[in-house]
């Protein structure tokens, strides 16, 4: 994609996107609602016509290709199976449409059937199969149309938490195996950290950062990142001194030693600490002396609302058992450890509210 | 004094049945979440609760007065439902401001309860917007202002924020537990969302096909699940087949397949009983020779999930289990193809009788 923009009206759905996907990769694109997302994957798919920009399949323009011969596979959040057809026939629709021999019609099925783990369901109906069965065919269908390249709109959107979460591995172990190359759209983080190659952030039309997973987690280009793809701590601070590669950081009435380069004295920034690498107790240096103010068990985690004398918030996550004996009300200490894991910005210019908007 | 309790409430549909014999008690002041796959009742449940339904049999209470014959408006509960309705033709405000002048609050006192609701759902800068310019993520938490301005004492949501982009919700969600404790009001929250469930709930019911499997505050759920569906569904774990090896004293042996040794806490087990032991994905460690049982195999899969990183271990026994790590950082510890050990220890082992209709079964999510 080559500085894509499609406007309505005076409103940019999309702004200079420019985005460049390997063959066989798989890309996830994440962002609030209405960042543009689905909007992106509907210019690639040809649904929506870009006002300005290119885009390119294996070097060649596909703007002025019809949608039917862009073969694209697209799967989107709301199940379209015909509800009168069997699974298998859901199946072999489109080869018959295509006029495959009977021969090839059973094989590829088949092949299908056995890919989405669907042989045993070959002869239900959609609503006899639950909503990620349903979606497993609609993917299975996608991918018997033999195409390379797969656009996914919030395929798992519409399915429980725990459906989803295993169904996502699937999802990806397919793509891999097949060789595809998969552009997938979602609003959940979690999802496109644990499979894609790269990820893509998008806010208000525009490409805020691509990068692996684990860079986008753990050191993203910007705060907005920082807090879209996870819970975080933001501190807000001032630059005290300056050394090499760090620098003292005033936030609030606590003295900080952070890694990072080419800041001022003076100058506002924002620390950013995830609440994981945060530890509590007594044996920890009493840096920051904090009052428990709540505390909620998550399971391999457990949660706690710290806040220090100045009334500053910290959120901290403690695998549990290290830290069962801590209550509400009682004092302890946290640390950030060694600055290892603190990240340094620059303190946004239209104000923090207005950067990690989520609308 | 519980605020609702159902006493073997049962309802069906022409014959089909969409909770059965259902009975347990809500606490005044108390923070519920009902926690299921789609189709398990959880939205029967809160409309019996709502009185927009009748229970096919059994009795429902409030303040241990049976209100199986009160009409819905009498009954002080505000439902919000999952397909909120708003007012067309009225602003935001004045769709939150609705309920408490509908009952005869002054306007001035209806309109700041109003406002104080829209702050607490982030929509305090939308008080003249119309639903129409709103997304759906915002309309649905105006309807839940709604519901938090109404007065009424207890609160029905259905999937409050089932509508909202992930990362909203995780913030929206504390907030609402908040709101709900600071107004000292009674909440019955339906999410089919594991992790919503365990960080808002004081107790958690999980329903799995009209009835409830397990009901009991998120770490005892946690830590002793009533059962292998549960035990899925409330955090991600291996479950293996074995058999009792030996028992006694304090502790007791599993065997699982290929003869791998397993220290499991003393159970009521019989010698050669079928069991399936259940280990959670956070409570083992790889390549930790401390644990009491450690178990070899190698990396199949590694998947990162932000706060931590998953590994997929298959065992040399064929078996799989999995290890989430926290606090890992960038860099993976592990790689495809390592050889490692599982390490966990004895406690960390959750027992149970082998499923009469299969393991399978009991982890369907359905």
């Amino acid at each position: 994609m080559r500085g894509v923009s499609k406007a309505y009206g005076n409103i940019k759905a999309l702004d200079d996107v420019w985005v460049h996907i390997e063959d066989k990769e798989y890309v996830c694109i994440v962002g609030p609602s209405g960042c543009g997302k689905s909007t992106l994957i509907k210019c690639v798919a040809g649904i929506i016509q870009p006002t300005e920009g290119e885009i390119l399949v294996d070097g060649h323009s596909v703007l002025n290709v019809p949608i039917e011969d862009r073969k694209i596979g697209y799967v989107f959040q709301d199940i379209a199976l015909f509800p009168h057809l069997s699974v298998k026939q859901n199946l072999s629709y489109g080869l018959a449409v295509r006029n495959a021999s009977a021969n090839t019609v059973t094989t590829v099925t088949n092949e299908m059937l056995d890919l989405v783990k669907m042989r045993d369901r070959s002869k239900s109906y959609p609503r006899e199969l639950s909503g990620g069965a349903q979606q497993k065919v609609a993917v299975g269908r996608a991918i018997e149309s033999g195409s390379h390249l797969f656009l996914l709109d919030e395929p798992l959107g519409a399915l429980d938490a725990l459906v989803r979460a295993e169904l996502r591995y699937e999802l990806r172990r397919l793509a891999s195996d097949l060789g595809l190359t998969v552009i997938h759209v979602t609003h959940d983080q979690e999802e496109a950290l644990s499979i894609a190659d790269r990820v893509v952030i998008m806010k208000g039309g525009r490409v805020v950062e691509v990068g692996k997973p684990a860079e986008i987690y753990h050191s993203p280009q910007s705060l907005f990142t920082e807090n879209f793809v996870g819970e975080t701590n933001l501190l807000e601070g001032t630059i005290m001194e300056i050394a090499v590669t760090s620098c003292k950081v005033k936030v609030g009435t606590h003295m900080m030693s952070v890694l990072g380069k080419g800041k001022k004295v003076g100058q506002k920034v924002v620390v950013a600490v995830r609440p994981e690498f945060i530890t509590l107790g007594s044996a920890v240096p009493s840096e920051w002396e904090c009052r428990i103010k709540e505390v909620s068990f998550l399971g391999g985690l457990t949660r706690y609302t710290l806040e220090d004398d100045g009334g500053l918030e910290i959120l901290a996550h403690v695998p549990s058992g290290e830290s069962s004996s801590l209550r509400i009300g009682e004092r302890t200490n946290a640390s950030f450890g060694d600055g290892e894991h603190m990240l340094l910005f620059d303190y946004p210019i239209e104000g923090l509210g207005k950067e990690l908007a989520l609308e | 004094m519980p605020t609702v309790s159902f006493m073997n409430v049962s309802k069906s549909f022409d014959g089909v049945s969409a909770l059965d014999r259902v009975t347990f008690d809500v606490d005044d002041g108390e923070y519920l979440c009902v926690l299921g796959p789609t189709g398990s009742g959880k939205t029967t449940l809160l409309r019996l609760i709502a009185g927009l339904l009748k229970p096919s049999t059994g009795t429902i209470s409030f303040d241990d007065e049976p209100v199986n014959e009160m009409i819905s408006q009498n009954r002080n509960a505000a439902y919000v439902p999952q397909q909120y309705a708003l007012f067309p033709h009225l602003t935001v405000l004045e769709n939150v401001a609705f309920g408490p002048l509908a009952r005869g609050r002054p306007e001035s006192e209806a309109l700041s309860m109003a406002m104080k609701s829209l702050e607490l759902v982030r929509l305090a800068g939308r008080p003249t917007a119309f639903p129409k310019e709103l997304s759906g993520g915002m309309q649905q938490r105006v309807a839940l202002a709604r519901g938090l301005a109404s007065g009424a004492r207890l609160l029905l949501l259905d999937e409050p924020l089932g509508a909202l982009d992930a990362r909203l919700r995780l913030d929206l969600r504390h907030k609402l537990r908040q709101i709900v404790k600071e107004t000292g009001l009674t909440a019955i929250h339906v999410t089919h969302d594991r992790d919503e469930a365990m960080s808002v709930a004081d107790r958690i019911m999980i329903l799995r096909r009209g009835r409830i499997q397990d009901y009991g505050n998120p770490k005892r759920v946690y830590d002793r699940p009533a059962g292998i569906f549960v035990a899925n569904l409330i955090g991600g774990a291996a479950f293996l087949e074995g058999v009792v090896e030996a028992t006694g004293g304090d502790s007791s042996t599993v065997r699982l397949r290929e003869g791998v040794i397993v220290k499991t806490p003393s159970h009521l087990l019989t010698t050669n009983e079928p069991v399936i032991i259940g280990v959670r994905k956070e409570r083992t460690r790889l390549a930790d020779y401390n644990a009491e049982n450690i178990i070899e195999g190698d990396v199949r899969e590694t998947r990162f999930l932000g706060n931590s990183r998953e590994y997929v271990v298959r065992l040399d026994n064929g078996d799989t289990m999995y290890s989430r790590q926290f606090q890992e950082g960038k860099n993976e510890r592990f790689r495809i193809g390592d050889k490692v050990t599982v390490g966990f220890d004895r406690s960390d082992v959750l027992i149970f009788a082998y499923p009469p209709q299969g393991l399978g079964r009991e982890l369907e999510i359905v």
